[in-house]
Parts: structure tokens; C-alpha cells; sequence
């Protein structure tokens, strides 16, 4: 449902499309020639049983009747025929079975490849691309349009192949055994084309209408269930009603449009068939009375033409199944080809341990890429500061100010435009940036947590952390008492996004997480959600640790925070408008001096011990 | 997706039975098309038996071929009369039979046809109009329910009830009794022709029937349930991808890239694992089916031509059972697929059910006459509230949440401007949703113009309330139509003024389209501003007695509130309104300010008789000023 890109249904082939599927393919080309191979079998297996009902009838039962063999060796002729025709059966399961297996589990391994790539291309890509794109397009990618391309070797090429080896496979056998009955069944094949052509525009035309009307009818459906208190308010529901009948109705009206051609197509094809079927016994039957055709062949002719016709009606369900997969591999490939520019130099260089000097050197930063340095798009205006190897500093400002995209640059989430970072005098943009964030740890403001354990939260999937770190890590920030009385301890499962735990609970694993990573240089943003005063101690304590003996930069919500740090950074329209300690800042009377007013200083009142009527400050949170 | 997954699976075996019966909430719905259902249900016998035929004539054909004088000879009396009568013009190699045999057959085939066209036609068509009426239904439904059904209830748990669960329902009234009765009326009149050409052969040809079945059964079963099971490791796969997306800055932040790729392994692995499963049982499946079938074919030959050489059977008695049995192919593999899709059907209408069924709690309870309209005259009187069903709750159990509002006393006379001001969750909004009645007050706590708010009817309170809601809420239609939701077919003078008072009118004339142009998913993206004021026209449009603004300019800036606050003052003059705010800005020429904390009323009074009192209002303004300094700097 999100957006046109979607709803679009492309050709039922693309030669530029299905070369890049079938790249796909390539490891698996000897299973795929035996599968083709397979096919060719299929096709022999499937003509023998019309031909050995002929053989049954020309060779034993007739002659039997006709007084030509004795009744004793008919029998016993028959009943060769008829193992015969249990063992092409059973062969043909065989093979069927095999080729099914081979081909599918071919299609699987390579969808597979496919899924490895796409989230492989999706680790790889820029976060401006993420800024861009909504996450539920990204998964449709990796899991639904994966999936239609999955259906298509499921239940399409299979098929499809076999078909068409079958048919000819059938055409050769009656041609054989008998070109002239052969031919006038093979009369009705082009209005056989023609019915199935026409059925396939309107089907087509159909189920256009029938899936824009479904898309419409879920649509309305889902805004109306999240938006029905609005429906509710303004008295909408008696016109609401309305406007889904009409779609309701449209639905109904394509549908009918399908069931009609649907309910002409089956009976005209058998029709046709019975119209061969029929010519063949006017025919066939004359040659009989004259000798000229045996009666088992006009049966199996019979045979062959009531299955020769089935193919070609399924032909159309194919070409929906491939339609869809076409369209999604278009999807797919589209997202495969957004560029994923590589960050890491061909030398990166690499710093063991930093020692924690950062420095920014006039940066200039936007999203957008403006052309002139003079427009209002840039988030940070040359911004220089340095920060000493075990030095604190807080960056503070009002909000969009610039001090996010501050730690989303030194942790070279974005590429600056203009100036350079650098890390122990080395330039960020020379180092691989995977080692660069090995060496900081990164508390985001939103303390997001993973579905697994706690455990898992901590470590990650980083190599080198085990349980004892991570119950370290833990106890560090403060959660040793609750992960003991937990019954499951570090093990206790975390739901989605953490949903289970408190706030403080969260932030302080996010902490731990960071610590477990035993970072050279501490990033913090920290969140502005309140807690209460237990949990406040408990995370200030936690801080408190966190910051000592290294590097830490930290976007301050907290008094405290703020009061500890050697150095304040304030940021404020872009620009870097003032430095210096809480005091020096104060004494300033500046920016600082009124955010501090406006977000610190409620901290100090509320911080006196529990006065009575003191309650919570009116702050709007952000 | 995961839900969707648990909304498929089987139904525990206690509820089975229940879920049987759930399918009979279906029988009024059929009722509606009696007389359609009738003609469906003759069609369908007729195409039973202009398909009983063919092979008739098929037979007969064979056996005039191979010089027998009479067709099909075991037929016996009644048979006789039969052929006689289908074919009076029967002679052994005859050229002329051969002929007139082979025009009937295929005008027999032709009935059969346009039978079958109409069966299918009305039949199917039948279904999609059930469907169409139940998917109206469950709107209608939907549309009576009031916030909290929606509150314990999600939004994709819903839709997968409205679209997979309605279409396993549709699937019962359509394919599942079409092909029930086909197979039926085909099985019946086959068998009894097979039993009367040759009963030892019936015997032998039917041998591997109920193998057919069962196993389509089984097999039908079984990958129902690998399916479930590859849905199920989907939506794993999809939430892994998600969570990797939405904590991507996370993993990027700690270098989890190949750590990612290799946790992402295992699901793709697990879900190639599935899908191989369900392939195999697959392959093994269809070819299995074939083999069943070409037993029965075989059996023809093999046994068949045994009775023909014995000269029990002539060849085109063989021939037809033939025929016979490549009819019954299909309606043999229906048996057991039917069997499947009534069994979910069933357990789908149940769950299909549970929104049919549900009852609103906010009822339309006004008896007598009603008052000719609202005033606007608003009173709480010891109001205290908590909501029904805790908000993050999603089980069933009616756990109390706390209070959200305590003792709340006020009154609000009718004209006048009240301001709420207040922190984040301390109840402003709460208050607002109870006056439209989105929530129930206690009985008696509420009152609208002296009368309780229970005994309003619900459609008049609300159409004298103009509402803006928190969350902006537009619906993906064209800005007219958004602006005269609460007023259909508003006149377009009265869209604009309504827009010029909100200040989205010169954003408008930029639009493309102006007001005709289409907003949301597949029209133009408005700004966070934009869609605010469009809120707000929609409000302003009803004319409303009562206007509710909750925090309706959180995202405009102050020069323009300003300026649609003086509009609003124009327009809503004699009118109560109500505003919600965090702003000292938007509220201090209200008529009285209300400061609420923890659901309670702390302060209360104009804005200067606040400010003098220098409590949270007065900090509240101090703040403000100083957000306004730091702006400027």
C-alpha cells in the first residue's frame, strides 16, 4: 500500500530483467541442465499412456475380439501393457518428484543469494538514502518482492517448461502414429490461441481493475480504522459508508468482469477440444471402417486431445504469476543499483588505541548538498573545536541546533562538505569507518533495544564480549541488583524495542552497551525523557564512570551534566556560539545563560531534597 | 505480520464445533439471493446431466465402429430405452452414426457448456455479492464502534480480519459449495451409469477414490501448515530486516555490519529451509495425485479390457468408463480440497465474527425530544475519569488504568473562551475527547447546556462540536472534500472562508489544483503547518457551537497563530471554544486559564490574575519569554 510504486505491474518479460535473474542462477547451472534434462523425460512419460492404451486395444483386446489372438495370450499381453503403463507411472512420479526438487530448491538457494544481497546492499547504504526512504518500502523489498519471485520459480517456470516439453512431446507422438489425425487435431489449436489471447486481455483488464479496487477498498480501510475518532467527531459515518460502497461496488463490478470471462473461457475451450475430438472420430472413424486406422489409435487421439488443450488454458495463470514477478524484480534490482559509495580508502589508516583528541576544523554540514555556501540549508557553519585526549565536554543548544548531526559526523554517518575531523591528527575520511567507530561508544538519545535478551542487547553481535563482560558492563551502570533478582538474569528476554522495560531501564542497558564495547571515547546523547529520582541517581552514578578516563563528548539534558563538564560547547543556529565551564558561560550571560534558565535550572529546584508541593516542572518535552 | 500469522491458525480443537456453527451466520446472507441461489443450483444439475452424455455417445461411437449392433449392450432394459432414445439411429459401422453421433456429441457438449457458464456465473457471482454485503457489514460495523474497540484492537489485526479472513469466507460460498455440488450431482449420475454398464468395473475403478481424497486431504492439510509455517518464518525474516532498519544507526554506531549479515543468515537460511519443505511435500503431492488418477485409467485398461475380451463389456462400454472417469478426476480432487477450505471458512468466519458481533459501549441512549441545539454551555461536576481498558493492554482483561482525571470541577459558560494549559499527560486532552464523547464520563459528571451528556443524542452533540484533534488526521482525498467532512456538500464559499480564517487560503492558491487537490499518499505532501490549519478549516467549516482546539498550533508558527487567533475571535464570537496549549501565547486572551497538572486543577483564573499569583502559569510565561529571546539571538 505505500505509494504508486507498488500498484505498478510491468511487462510479462524483460530481456534486461530476466538476465539479471538469471545471473542469479549461474552457481546452479549443472542442476539446472539435469532439471531441463528431467523435463525432456516428463514429456516421453506423459505420451505413454494414451499410446499404451492404443497398444492395449490394437495388439490385445481387439485381436482377442476379433478372434485374431487367443484369449490366453491377450490376457497375458495386457498385462505386460498394463505394467507398462504402471511403470511409466511410477517412473514419471519419480522423475516429476526429482525435477520438482532440483528446480525449486535451485529457485530457494538463489532467492536466498538474492535476500543476502539485498540486506548486504541495505548494511552498505548511506544513511541520506535511509533519510529518504520509509523502512516498510525497505522490507517489502527484502521479504514480499523476494517473495513473488520466489512463486515464480515455485509454481511458473516449472510448470511452464514442463508444459511446453509435454506438448511437445504429444504433438511428435500423434504425428507418428498418425500425421492426418495428428494435423486435424492440431485445426482447432489457432482458435484455441485466439479464445485464450481474448481471455487473457479481459482477465487482464480484470484483475487490474480488481487489484486498483482492492488496493482502493484496503486504503479506505485502513485510514478509516486508524482515523475513525476523526470519521466519529465530524458525523462522517453515513457518507464514509457511501464512499466505501462505491468502492466496494467497483470491486464487485471487476470481479464479475473476471467471472464472466472465466465462466466463457473453461466451457469454450472444452468446446473446441470436443470440436478436434469430434473430427478426429468423423474422420478417424471412417478410415476405421476401412481398415485403414486401427480403433486404439482414434483412442488414443481422443486421449491426447482432451490433455493437449489444459496447458494452454493454464498459460494464462502463468502469465500473472510472472507479471508479478517481473514487477518486483524491477523493484528489487532498482533498490540493488542505488549506489552505496565506499567510504573505506583503498590505505585506510589505522590508530591501535586513540588517545581521544578530536579535533573539527571549520566543517560546514548539510543534507542537502547546496550548491552556494551562502544558502540556508547548512545545518553547521564552520564549526572548529578540539577536544583533549580524557577531556568532558557538553554540547548543549536549543533544539536543531546542529548538535546531533555534531556526533552523526564524527562518527562519519554523513560526509561533511566542507572543512575536515580528525581523530588523533588523522582525518576520519582516511580511516575505514567501520575501525573509526570501533573506537567510540554510542549512547543515541532513543535508547533502542533489540528483540533477544539482555545479553544480546549488550554484546550485539560483536566478536570478544562474553556473558562475564557483559554482566560487568552491567553491574558498571548500575543494574547489578536488578539483573539478580531477575530469574533469568542477563538471559531475560527483551520484547520489541523493549517495550517490557522502564525507560531508565532501557537507557541504562543502552549505557552498559556502550561500556561492554570498552570505547576509547564516550558519545552520548542524552535523553531528555524523565525518570524517577531512584533511577536519576542510579544513571548519574552510571555516568559518572562512564566518563571517567576517557574522551567523552555528550549532548547534555542534565544539570549535572552540564556542571561536571571541563568544557561546554554551545551550539545555536548552526554555529558554535560560545565555549567555556558552567561558570564562565553563566558569568557570560549569553546564550548559555538562558538555556540554562530555560532547561537547567528547574534540575537545581527539583534537586533540593523532596520539599513538599514542588512537583514536576512544566517543561515541553521534545 | 505476525498477527496475521496467529489470525491463521487453526482454531483449538475446543472450538471447533463453535467455529462449524459460526458458518451458519451465513445462511441469512445466502437467504438474500434465493432465487439466484435456485437457478444456480438448476444449472448446475442441468450441466450434470448434459455431461452425463459424452461418453454415451463416445461409447456408442467406439462400438458402432467395432461392429456391435446395439450400443453399449450391457446397459439392459432401461438402457436400451436410454440409447434408444439418444441415439434411435444406431447401426453397426455405419457411417451415418458416426457422423450424427459425432454432431451430438459435441452439441451435448455445447449444453453442457452453456450450463456450466451459468453455473459458474451465478454461483461465483453469488459469492462476490455476499462478500460485497459482508465487507459493507464489517464497515458499518466498524463504524459504530467507538475508540476503545480500536484502542484494544490493532489496526493490522483488523485488516487481516477484513481481507484474508473475509476472502477464506468467500472461498466457502463460491468454490467450496459450487464444487461441493458439482462433485455431488457428477459423482451421482456417473456412478450410476458406470454401475449399470458394468457394476464389477465400477468396483475396480473406484478402488483408489478414498485414497484420492484422503490424501488430498492430508496432503492439502499438510501444506496448509508448511505454509502457515513459511508465513510464520516471514514475518521473522521481516522483522529481523526491520529491526536491523529502524536500529540502523545503532548498528552502524558499533560496527555491526557483519555481525548483522550473519544473524541475518540464519531466518534466510530457515526460510530456504521452509520453502524446500514445503516444495518436497509439494513434489511428492501432485505427481502422487497423477499416479492415483492414472490408476483408475490403468484399472479401465487393464480390468476393462479383460471384461471386453471375456465379452462381458463391449470396447465402447470400456471407452466410456473411460470417459467417465476423466470426468470424475477433478470432482475427486475437490473432495478433499473442499473439505479444507470449509475448515478454514469456518474458523475465518468466526474470527470475521468477533467484528460483526461487537457491541459499541458509547450508545445513542437520548429518549424523548431533544432540545432544538446545543449552547455551548460545558460543566464538569466531580468529574473524575480513568480509562477502561489500560491503553497499552492488549489482552481482554479489563485491568483499570489509573486516574487520568480527578475531581475535576468546572464550569464553562456558553460564549466563552476557556484555556487548558498543562505538561504532557497530565489530562488536557482526556477532557476534550470526553465532551465529544469519545469516552464515557461517569454518569451525571458531565454536562452539556444543564443536561447530561449521555442523554444528547450522539450525532447532534457532535455535530455541534468542531474539533481539532492532537494528531492531525487527513484523509487521502482532495483538500475540499477534507475541509467539508463534517459539512457534505458544504458550498465552496463557505470551504474558503473556512480556509481563509485558518490561514491555509494562500497556501492553497499555490496547490496545483487548488482545492480540488488531492492530499496524502497519492496527492501533494503538506508540511506539519499546513496540515494543522487544515484541521483547523475543518473545524471551523461545521460552524460549530462548541470549537475544541487541542494544541492545534503545535506546529504553526507564532506570527501566523497569531494572526488565525484574531480570525478565530471574529468567528467564534458568542461561541464557546475551548483551546489546548502549551503556549502562553495562544492562551492568554482566553477568558479564563485553566492549568492542570496530574489530572487536577492547580490554577485557575485570567492571565493576569495568574501571573500575579506567580505560580506554574507565571513560570510557564517566563520560560516563553525567554524561548523568544533565544530566538532572536
Amino acid at each position: 500500500m505505500s505509494g504508486h510504486e507498488e500498484e505498478k505491474l510491468g511487462k510479462i518479460y524483460d530481456t534486461r530483467l530476466t538476465r539479471r535473474l538469471l545471473n542469479y542462477l549461474g552457481p546452479y547451472r549443472d542442476r539446472v541442465i539435469i532439471a531441463l534434462a528431467l523435463s525432456l523425460a516428463v514429456a516421453v512419460l506423459e505420451a505413454a499412456g494414451p499410446y499404451l492404451f492404443h497398444a492395449g486395444i490394437d495388439w490385445a483386446i481387439d485381436p482377442v475380439v476379433h478372434h485374431k489372438l487367443a484369449l490366453a495370450a491377450g490376457l497375458r499381453l495386457l498385462g505386460w501393457i498394463s505394467l507398462a503403463y504402471l511403470a511409466s507411472m511410477v517412473l514419471s512420479l519419480g522423475v516429476l518428484y526429482g525435477q520438482v526438487v532440483i528446480m525449486q530448491t535451485v529457485g530457494q538457494k538463489a532467492m536466498y543469494d538474492l535476500r543476502r544481497d539485498i540486506f548486504a546492499h541495505l548494511q552498505n547504504l548511506p544513511f541520506s538514502f535511509y533519510d529518504r526512504t520509509p523502512v516498510g518500502r525497505l522490507i517489502t523489498r527484502a521479504t514480499t518482492d523476494v517473495d513473488a519471485l520466489n512463486n515464480l520459480f515455485a509454481s511458473g517456470v516449472v510448470s511452464m517448461l514442463n508444459d511446453a516439453f509435454v506438448l511437445l512431446g504429444f504433438v511428435g507422438v500423434m504425428l507418428w502414429l498418425n500425421w492426418r489425425l495428428a494435423l486435424l487435431t492440431f485445426a482447432v489449436m489457432p482458435l484455441i490461441f485466439i479464445v485464450t489471447w481474448i481471455f487473457r486481455n479481459s482477465v487482464r483488464e480484470a484483475n487490474r481493475g480488481i487489484r486498483v479496487s482492492i488496493a482502493r477498498i484496503n486504503a479506505f480501510l485502513q485510514e478509516h480504522i486508524s482515523g475513525m475518532t476523526v470519521v466519529q467527531i465530524f458525523n462522517r459515518e453515513g457518507k464514509s459508508r457511501e464512499q466505501f460502497e462505491e468502492r466496494n461496488r467497483a470491486y464487485l463490478e471487476a470481479y464479475k468482469q473476471a467471472i464472466m470471462a472465466f465462466a466463457l473461457f473453461y466451457p469454450t475451450v472444452e468446446f473446441l477440444a470436443y470440436i478436434a475430438i469430434g473430427m478426429v472420430f468423423w474422420y478417424g472413424g471412417g478410415q476405421v471402417l476401412t481398415g485403414a486406422v486401427d480403433i486404439g489409435v482414434l483412442v488414443a487421439f481422443m486421449q491426447y486431445a482432451q490433455r493437449f488443450f489444459r496447458p494452454i488454458q493454464d498459460l494464462s495463470e502463468k502469465f500473472n504469476i510472472l507479471q508479478t514477478a517481473m514487477a518486483s524484480s524491477e523493484r528489487i534490482f532498482k533498490l540493488l543499483d542505488e549506489p552505496a559509495p565506499k567510504l573505506a580508502p583503498a590505505m585506510p589508516a589505522r590508530i591501535e588505541r586513540p588517545r581521544g583528541e578530536i579535533e573539527f576544523r571549520n566543517v560546514w554540514f548539510s543534507y542537502r548538498n547546496p550548491a552556494a555556501p551562502g544558502d540556508a540549508d547548512w545545518v553547521l557553519r564552520d564549526i572548529s573545536f578540539r577536544i583533549d585526549p580524557g577531556e568532558m565536554i557538553a554540547v548543549v543548544g536549543h533544539t536543531g541546533a546542529g548538535k546531533t548531526t555534531l556526533i552523526q559526523l564524527l562518527l562519519r554517518f554523513y560526509e561533511i562538505q566542507r572543512g575536515e575531523i580528525l581523530l588523533d591528527g588523522v582525518d576520519i575520511r582516511d580511516m575505514d569507518p567501520i575501525d573509526l567507530r570501533r573506537h567510540f561508544g554510542v549512547v543515541l538519545q532513543d535508547p533502542f533495544l533489540f528483540t533477544g535478551t539482555i545479553e544480546s542487547n549488550v554484546r550485539l553481535g560483536t566478536e570478544g564480549i562474553d556473558a562475564g563482560h557483559v554482566e560487568k558492563a552491567l553491574r558498571e551502570v548500575g543494574l547489578g541488583r536488578w539483573i539478580d533478582g531477575l530469574p533469568e538474569g542477563i538471559r531475560t528476554p527483551v520484547s520489541e524495542r523493549g517495550a517490557t522495560f522502564s525507560v531508565g531501564q532501557r537507557q541504562l542497558i543502552s549505557f552498559a552497551r556502550a561500556l561492554a564495547h570498552r570505547p576509547e571515547i564516550l558519545i552520548l546523547d542524552e535523553a531528555t525523557s524523565s525518570v524517577d529520582t531512584q533511577t536519576e541517581l542510579l544513571i548519574r552514578e552510571a555516568l559518572e564512570r562512564m566518563f571517567s578516563g576517557r574522551t567523552s563528548i555528550v549532548i547534555a539534558h542534565r544539570l549535572s551534566t552540564v556542571q561536571r563538564a571541563s568544557r561546554i560547547l554551545v551550539m545555536h543556529k548552526s554555529r558554535l556560539r560560545e565555549q567555556g565551564t558552567h561558570r564562565e558561560l553563566l558569568a557570560l550571560g549569553g546564550i548559555y545563560s538562558r538555556l540554562y534558565q530555560l532547561q537547567y535550572r528547574d534540575q537545581e529546584l527539583r534537586s533540593i531534597p523532596a520539599g513538599p508541593g514542588l512537583g514536576e516542572p512544566l517543561t515541553a518535552s521534545d | 505480520m505476525s498477527s496475521t500469522a496467529q489470525a491463521v491458525s487453526a482454531p483449538p480443537a475446543a472450538s471447533r464445533q463453535e467455529a462449524w456453527r459460526s458458518l451458519l451466520k451465513l445462511v441469512p446472507y445466502l437467504g438474500r439471493y434465493k432465487g439466484g441461489m435456485t437457478g444456480g443450483v438448476l444449472a448446475l444439475v442441468l450441466m450434470g446431466i448434459a455431461g452425463a452424455l459424452p461418453p454415451l455417445y463416445i461409447g456408442a461411437i467406439i462400438d458402432s465402429l467395432s461392429g456391435h449392433s446395439e450400443p453399449m449392450a450391457q446397459l439392459g432394459r432401461m438402457g436400451e430405452t436410454l440409447m434408444q432414445w439418444l441415439a434411435p439411429f444406431y447401426q453397426a459401422s455405419d457411417h451415418r452414426t458416426l457422423i450424427l453421433c459425432c454432431l451430438l456429441l459435441v452439441a451435448v457438449i455445447a449444453i453442457k457448456g452453456v450450463f456450466l457458464f451459468a453455473t459458474r456465473w451465478i454461483l461465483i457471482g453469488i459469492s462476490r455479492d455476499i462478500e460485497y454485503d459482508l465487507r459493507a457489514d464489517l464497515l458499518s460495523r466498524l463504524l459504530l464502534l467507538d475508540p476503545e474497540f480500536y484502542v484494544r484492537n490493532r489496526t493490522g489485526e483488523l485488516m487481516s480480519r477484513a481481507t484474508n479472513d473475509l476472502s477464506s469466507v468467500r472461498m466457502v460460498l463460491g468454490p467450496g459449495l459450487m464444487y461441493s455440488a458439482t462433485t455431488l450431482v457428477t459423482m451421482i449420475l456417473a456412478v450410476f451409469l458406470m454401475v449399470r454398464l458394468s457394476a464389477p468395473l465400477t468396483l475396480w475403478v473406484f478402488l483408489p477414490v478414498p485414497v484420492v481424497v484422503l490424501a488430498v486431504r492430508y496432503f492439502g492439510r499438510q501444506i496448509h501448515t508448511l505454509y502457515e509455517r513459511i508465513q510464520a518464518m516471514l514475518a521473522v525474516l521481516s522483522a529481523r530486516v526491520q529491526e536491523n532498519l529502524t536500529g540502523v544507526r545503532v548498528l552502524r554506531a558499533f560496527s555491526q555490519e557483519p555481525a548483522e549479515m550473519a544473524a541475518f543468515d540464519e531466518p534466510n537460511r530457515l526460510y530456504v529451509k521452509r520453502n524446500i519443505e514445503l516444495i518436497s511435500t509439494w513434489a511428492l503431492f501432485m505427481p502422487s495425485l497423477q499416479v492415483l488418477i492414472g490408476t483408475t485409467f490403468l484399472l479401465v485398461l487393464w480390468q476393462g479390457g479383460r471384461l471386453v475380451m471375456l465379452d462381458r463389456i463391449s470396447l465402447g462400454t470400456l471407452i466410456a468408463f473411460y470417459a467417465y472417469m476423466a470426468q470424475l478426476v477433478w470432482p475427486m480432487i475437490a473432495l478433499g480440497w473442499v473439505t479444507n477450505i470449509f475448515q478454514r471458512g469456518a474458523a475465518s468466519m468466526g474470527r470475521l465474527d468477533y467484528i460483526l458481533g461487537a457491541q459499541p459501549r458509547i450508545l445513542d441512549r437520548a429518549s424523548g425530544a431533544a432540545p432544538a441545539g446545543v449552547r455551548g454551555e460545558i460543566e464538569f461536576r466531580h468529574l473524575s475519569f480513568r480509562y477502561p481498558t489500560a491503553l497499552n493492554g492488549d489482552g481482554d482483561g479489563e485491568r483499570e488504568g489509573p486516574l487520568v482525571l480527578e475531581n475535576i470541577n468546572l464550569h464553562i459558560p456558553a460564549g466563552s473562551v476557556t484555556a487548558i494549559v498543562g505538561a504532557t499527560g497530565s489530562g488536557k486532552s482526556t477532557l476534550a475527547a470526553l465532551i465529544a464523547r469519545l469516552w464515557e464520563a461517569p454518569t451525571g459528571t458531565l454536562l452539556v447546556d444543564r443536561r447530561p451528556v449521555e442523554d444528547w443524542p450522539l450525532d447532534a452533540l457532535r455535530r455541534s462540536i468542531g474539533f481539532v484533534p492532537q494528531e492531525t488526521f487527513l484523509f487521502s482525498d482532495t483538500l475540499r472534500e477534507n475541509i467539508s467532512l463534517g459539512v457534505p456538500g458544504a458550498p465552496m464559499g463557505d470551504v474558503v472562508r473556512a480556509a481563509e480564517v485558518a490561514g491555509l487560503a494562500g497556501d492553497v492558491d499555490d496547490f496545483p489544483k487548488k482545492y480540488e487537490t488531492l492530499i496524502g499518499e497519492r496527492g501533494i505532501t503538506l508540511s506539519g503547518g499546513q496540515k494543522q490549519r487544515t484541521a483547523l478549516a475543518r473545524a471551523v467549516a461545521r460552524d460549530p457551537k462548541i470549537l475544541i482546539l487541542d494544541d492545534a498550533f503545535a506546529s504553526v508558527d507564532s506570527e501566523t497563530e497569531e494572526r488565525i487567533l484574531e480570525r478565530l475571535e471574529g468567528v467564534m464570537r458568542h461561541r464557546t471554544t475551548l483551546i489546548i496549549s502549551h503556549r502562553v501565547s495562544t492562551v492568554r486572551r482566553a477568558d479564563r486559564i485553566v492549568v492542570l497538572e496530574r489530572g487536577r486543577i492547580v490554577e485557575e483564573g485570567t492571565h493576569d490574575k495568574l501571573m500575579a499569583s506567580g505560580g506554574h502559569y507565571a513560570d510557564l510565561y517566563r520560560k516563553q519569554l525567554l524561548e523568544e529571546e533565544l530566538e532572536r539571538a
